[in-house]
C-alpha cells in the first residue's frame, strides 16, 4: 500500500489520538504524546507495526496522542491509511 | 475613628510592610481572585523584595506571581494547593527556596500554634465596614464562607481588609470581627464573580464516573455507617458529587436522617439538608451560588473556620466527628498512599487541601478514581508524591473493582458478603496494565522544589525538580 493523498483519523480528545498521513519520498514518523514519558516506545511500536503490515514504506505520519490505548492507536492508524492510501 | 485608608499602597505603608516579611492570603475567591495579584503588583511597584507568601491556595489566575518570583519580589511560598500553571513553573525550578505545602488543617494549626508566622494578612472581604468587621455572604463578590481566613485574621501581626462592598458600621451578621483588623481599603473590585463560584455544580453524566459513584455508595451502605446521625463529606468534582446522589437515594429509601455534611459546599448538599437528610452543614468553603444563598439565609448552614474544620492543633475539630469522606486521587500506590500534589509526570498541579485531614479524621475514607485516565493507570508501585498516608485510606473504588486496605479486614468481609467486586490492589494494578500496557517509570531527580508537610507539621515527602 502507498500513501497517495493527505488524510486524517481520530480526534484530540483525551484518550484518543489524531493521526495525519501525507505522501512523501521517505518514511517519516512524528509523535507527540501526553504520555510520552510512560509509553513513547509502545506508541512508536504500534504505529510502525500497522505500517509494516500494510507494507507502507514511504509517507509522512504524524500522531498527536492524548493518551490513546494501543488498540485505539492501531484503529486510527488503519483508518488514516485506508483514507490516504491506495493499493499499488 | 476609622480604619479606612485610600489605597492598597497606603495600607501597605500603614502596616509597615518591609523586605523579608511574610504576607498571607485566603483563597475563597478562587479563580476569580483579584486581591493577591493586586497586592503583589503594588508591593513590587513600591520596590519591596524578598517576601514570603503564605496563600491558602494558588490558582491559575495567580499566574503573575511567576514574574514576581523571577524578580525576587517573592522568594518564599507556602500553600495548601497550587494550580497547574504556577505549579509547572515551580516544578521547573523558578523558586530557589522549596515551596512549603500544608493541608487546610495543617495551615490553620501551624498558624494557631505559631509555627507558621504571618506579618501581614491581606484579607479579601466581599463585605466589610470601616472598622473591619467582615463577611463573605454579601456584596457583588460574595463567596459565602470565609473559613480559611479566620487564622490569618487571628494570627497575623497586622491585618488589612480589602473590600469592594463597604457598608455602614456596624456590619450585620459579621464573620470575622473588627478586633483583629488594623486597616481597611476599599477597591473597585476584589474579584470576578463568574469565576468565584460556578453557577450550578452538576452531577457527572459520564457512565464511568457514575459506575464508580454507585460502587462507592454501595461501600458506604455496607460499611455500617449509613444510619441515623450519619455525617458525610464529598467534593464537587466528577464522580464525588454523584456519590451524594446515590447516598441520598439510600437515605430516602431507608428513612435515614444524617447529622451533618461538610467541606466545600455545593447546591446539591444544600438541597440534601433542605430535604431533611442532614440537620446541618458545616461550611468552610462555598462552591456555588446555591451554597452562598443558603449560608446567608439558612441558620442550619453554619460557617466554620479552617481550625474548627480540620486543625490537629485544636483540642478537637470537625473532621474527628466525620463518618465518611469521598476523596479523589491522581495516583494511588499499592500501599494505599495517595498523590494529589503532582500529575503522573511529576509536575505540581494540586495539593492536599483537606485530603489528608479528612482521611485521618473520618471513620471511612474512600478514594474514587477511574482505573485508567488517558492511558495512565491509577495504581502504581510508588506514588510520585505522598500526599496522604495509606494507613489513613480505607478503600479505593474504581469502575473495575474495589480495593480494601488490608488493615480493614472487617470491611473487606462485609463488602465481599454484599457481592461487591472486591479485588486485591495489586490485581487492580495488573488489570489496568493489561489494558494500557506497563508504563515506564517516571523519575524526578532534580533538587527539591517543594516540601510536603503532613497535617501535624512533620515532613512527609518532597517534590523534586523535573530534570
Amino acid at each position: 500500500m502507498e500513501i497517495v493523498k493527505n488524510a486524517a483519523a481520530g480526534t484530540l480528545e483525551s484518550s484518543d489520538v489524531l493521526i495525519c498521513v501525507e505522501p512523501a519520498d521517505t518514511l517519516q514518523i512524528e509523535i507527540q504524546s501526553v504520555v510520552a514519558g510512560q509509553y513513547m516506545d509502545a506508541i512508536r511500536d504500534a504505529i510502525e507495526d500497522v505500517l509494516a503490515k500494510a507494507q507502507i514504506k514511504t509517507g509522512k505520519i504524524s500522531a498527536q496522542d492524548r493518551g490513546a490505548l494501543d488498540c485505539v492507536i492501531r484503529a486510527r492508524m488503519e483508518t488514516a491509511i485506508l483514507r490516504g492510501g491506495s493499493q499499488s | 475613628m476609622s480604619k479606612l485608608v485610600g489605597s492598597v499602597r497606603e495600607a501597605v505603608q500603614a502596616v509597615g510592610l518591609t523586605d523579608g516579611m511574610t504576607i498571607s492570603f485566603h483563597h475563597h475567591l478562587r479563580n476569580g481572585d483579584y486581591v493577591l495579584n493586586m497586592v503583589l503588583a503594588e508591593i513590587a511597584g513600591m520596590g519591596l523584595k524578598d517576601l514570603n507568601v503564605n496563600a491558602s491556595s494558588i490558582f491559575d489566575v495567580h499566574e503573575p506571581i511567576i514574574e514576581h518570583i523571577k524578580k525576587k519580589v517573592v522568594t518564599g511560598l507556602e500553600v495548601n494547593y497550587m494550580g497547574g500553571k504556577v505549579g509547572r513553573a515551580i516544578s521547573e525550578g523558578i523558586l530557589e527556596k522549596p515551596v512549603i505545602f500544608r493541608s487546610h488543617g495543617g495551615r490553620a494549626g501551624d498558624m494557631d500554634r505559631g509555627a507558621a508566622k504571618v506579618d501581614v494578612a491581606f484579607i479579601a472581604a466581599p463585605c466589610a465596614d470601616d472598622m473591619g468587621n467582615m463577611s463573605g455572604k454579601y456584596g457583588p463578590s460574595a463567596c459565602g464562607s470565609l473559613g480559611y481566613a479566620f487564622s490569618d485574621a487571628m494570627c497575623a501581626k497586622k491585618v488589612v481588609v480589602i473590600t469592594d462592598h463597604l457598608v455602614p458600621y456596624p456590619l450585620l451578621d459579621c464573620s470575622i470581627p473588627e478586633g483583629y483588623v488594623d486597616v481597611v481599603v476599599q477597591v473597585d473590585k476584589i474579584g470576578d464573580a463568574s469565576r468565584i463560584v460556578s453557577g450550578t455544580t452538576k452531577i457527572t453524566r459520564d457512565p464511568v464516573g457514575l459506575r464508580i459513584a454507585y460502587l462507592a455508595s454501595q461501600v458506604v451502605k455496607h460499611s455500617g455507617y449509613l444510619k441515623d446521625g450519619f455525617s458525610f463529606q464529598t467534593g464537587a468534582g466528577g464522580a464525588s458529587l454523584a456519590v451524594a446522589k446515590y447516598v441520598e437515594e439510600m437515605m430516602e429509601k431507608e428513612g435515614i436522617k444524617g447529622s451533618f455534611c461538610m467541606g466545600g459546599i455545593t447546591g446539591y448538599l444544600v438541597s440534601m439538608m433542605e430535604k431533611g437528610y442532614f440537620e446541618t452543614i458545616l461550611d468552610v468553603q462555598c462552591f456555588d451560588l446555591a451554597a452562598i444563598a443558603s449560608i446567608r439565609d439558612n441558620k442550619n448552614h453554619q460557617e466554620i473556620s479552617a481550625t474548627r474544620y480540620a486543625s490537629p492543633a485544636a483540642k478537637s475539630c470537625a473532621v474527628d466527628s466525620l463518618d465518611v469522606v469521598i476523596l479523589g486521587a491522581t495516583q494511588v500506590d499499592t500501599d494505599f498512599n495517595v498523590n494529589v500534589h503532582t500529575d503522573s509526570n511529576g509536575y505540581i498541579m494540586g495539593g492536599s487541601g483537606g485530603h489528608c485531614d479528612t482521611a485521618k479524621g473520618a471513620k471511612l475514607a474512600i478514594v474514587v478514581a477511574p482505573l485508567i485516565r488517558a492511558r495512565l493507570p491509577l495504581i502504581v508501585d510508588q506514588v510520585l508524591c505522598k500526599s496522604t498516608p495509606g494507613e489513613t485510606i480505607d478503600v479505593i473504588v474504581t469502575q473495575r473493582g474495589i480495593a480494601v486496605n488490608p488493615k480493614n479486614q472487617k470491611l473487606k468481609e462485609a463488602l465481599i458478603a454484599a457481592h461487591l467486586p472486591v479485588k486485591d490492589i495489586r490485581e487492580l494494578k495488573r488489570m489496568a496494565e493489561e489494558i494500557a500496557g506497563v508504563p515506564k517509570a517516571v523519575t524526578c531527580t532534580g533538587r527539591v522544589v517543594a516540601n510536603v508537610l503532613y497535617r501535624d507539621g512533620t515532613l512527609m515527602d518532597t517534590i523534586r525538580k523535573k530534570a
